[in-house]
């Protein structure tokens, strides 16, 4: 990586131009800063995430992409040590005040990682379970058609129908990754968080979770990390680029891939460093 | 093709469709430009000189859905030679309006004299121009390079009718001078109407090119050249 000083940054980096914070938002995250112990990992970041649409989160590795996609359903909270301030609302309501219900949370703004983690139990469990003890399919009839309709939401269907009961072991690391996708939608989450979804996954596979999370817009929002700025330019409707811990530009994603507002950002695009 | 068809080919395909709707107005203004110049229709091209604010814009649109379609999906292969193309196709096409706009104005100019002479060859030439336009954007659209290739052959029908427009209105200037200044725009529309059919077979190359990825261009293609 160039030092600091190659790159015009002497000036402070704004908060970006397109899409502020705005009322439209699903996500209306406003100065937040996040610290693993001493040391600021994210910084001032300030973004509104709007509904129905993919956003995809791109920068270098170690950028905070990750971290800041883990603050909006309180992952990091697993992590000892982190520390958060600002305001991240969903759907209006602040997810960090005291007393906010962080499982139900965890429900309504799933997540899919990027090894794909399927329960060691049959491809029906995987996707059962979370209705189960969720309490959210009443009798046999109802939990088998939600299985269902899961199943043919993360275009896996046609795949497994005929064994639902053979371990979820056993599949491909596409069907895995499309399965734990099924898992997710199951639960019927508003917000989906992708964190590089397909980056273990071969190209055939990669294109089908891409026009996958294509379709599953119109009924979700999904947030998506990836290190492979061609998939961001493929998939996402807007766009927001990390450096450093801090969020250099939000905006569509045919503008910032084709003129983007800021140089930092058109040297990363243009693979100039990162 | 997976059962999804992936949202890069319907927006490939939305891209050929403006194309073929901007070929659509530029042969239409082409038709509308000639028919005035043999019935004398005033209004007609009138109509043709306000200038055409559809082809402007989707000369620009069409620009951005490639410069869109090449930034955001990376297209190879023939993908990435049918958008290139496109961009060419665009410009070609804008061009044939444009001249259509220039056989209104020496329409205009020829309508302040009387007639010099029954128009046959410039309506034969406006035809061939206007199918040449036509079967290049099918041969596009329909990646037929027979058909593309047909486009060139009727080039030299073209340039043979041009001479032989201005060798007719030659006799007629020598004979008359009264006639120079009408004859000189009907030259003038004979040109134009030319450089339609040119288009046409920059259209043409390109088509063989996107299918082919053989560039005949200046005859590159031919042995001994």
């Amino acid at each position: 990586m160039p030092a600091v000083t190659a790159l015009e940054t002497s000036a402070p980096l704004q908060t970006p131009a397109a899409a502020p914070a705005d009322s439209n938002a699903i996500v209306d995250v406003r100065d937040l800063n996040f610290y693993y112990g001493a040391k600021r990992a994210l910084e001032a970041i300030t973004i509104g995430i709007q509904p129905n649409l993919v956003t995809a989160f791109i920068g270098p590795s170690g950028c905070g992409k990750s971290t800041f996609l883990r603050t909006l359903n309180r992952m990091n909270d697993i992590i000892p040590g982190t520390r958060v301030e600002g305001q991240v609302r969903i759907n209006g309501q602040d997810i960090y005040r005291a007393g906010s219900d962080v499982v139900d949370l965890r429900r309504r703004v799933g997540m899919v990682f990027q090894k794909s983690n399927p329960f060691p139990k049959s491809i029906f469990e995987n996707v059962a379970y979370g209705l189960r003890i969720n309490r959210l399919a009443k009798g046999r009839a109802t939990l088998h058609a939600r299985v269902e309709e899961s199943l043919r939401a993360a275009a896996i269907w046609d795949e497994v129908k005929d064994r639902l009961h053979e371990s979820a072991l056993a599949l491909s690391g596409g069907q895995q990754q499309r399965l734990c996708i099924a898992r997710a939608l199951a639960i019927r989450p508003e917000i989906l968080l992708m964190d590089e979804p397909a980056s273990a996954l071969d190209p055939i596979a990669t294109q089908r979770i891409e026009e996958l999370i294509y379709q599953l817009k119109s009924r979700y929002t999904i947030v998506i990390v990836t290190h492979n700025m061609q998939q961001a330019a493929r998939v996402s409707d807007h766009t927001a680029f990390f450096w450093l811990g801090k969020l250099v530009e939000y905006a569509p994603t045919d503008r910032l891939f084709t003129n983007p507002a800021k140089k930092l950002t058109e040297d990363y695009v243009t693979g100039r460093f990162g | 093709m997976s059962e999804t068809v992936r949202h890069f080919q319907a927006d490939l395909e939305l891209l050929k469709t403006r194309l073929l709707e901007m070929g659509g107005l530029a042969e239409e203004r082409v038709r509308t430009v000639v028919d005035a110049l043999v019935n004398g229709d005033r209004e007609a091209v009138n109509r043709v000189l306000e200038g055409d604010r559809a082809i402007n814009q989707l000369h620009i649109e069409i620009d951005n859905r490639c410069f869109t379609l090449l930034a955001l999906h990376q297209p190879m292969a023939v993908d990435l030679r049918a958008i290139v193309s496109a961009v060419k196709i665009n410009t070609d096409l804008e061009r044939v309006g444009d001249l259509a706009v220039n056989i209104a104005e020496a329409v205009v100019r020829y309508m302040r004299n009387p007639p010099v002479k029954e128009l046959i060859d410039i309506p034969r030439m406006a035809s061939i121009a206007q199918s040449m336009l036509r079967d290049a954007l099918d041969a596009y659209v329909r990646r037929d390079t027979a058909l593309a290739q047909s486009v060139l052959d009727c080039d030299d029908e073209l340039d043979a009718l041009k001479t032989q427009v201005f060798r007719e209105l030659l006799t007629y200037m020598l004979q008359d001078p009264t006639t120079i200044e009408p004859a000189l725009d009907l030259i003038l529309i004979s040109r134009h109407l030319e450089r339609i059919g040119d288009h046409a077979t920059n259209i043409a190359e390109d088509v063989i090119f996107m299918v082919l990825a053989k560039d005949v261009r200046h005859h590159a293609g031919e042995p001994g050249v």
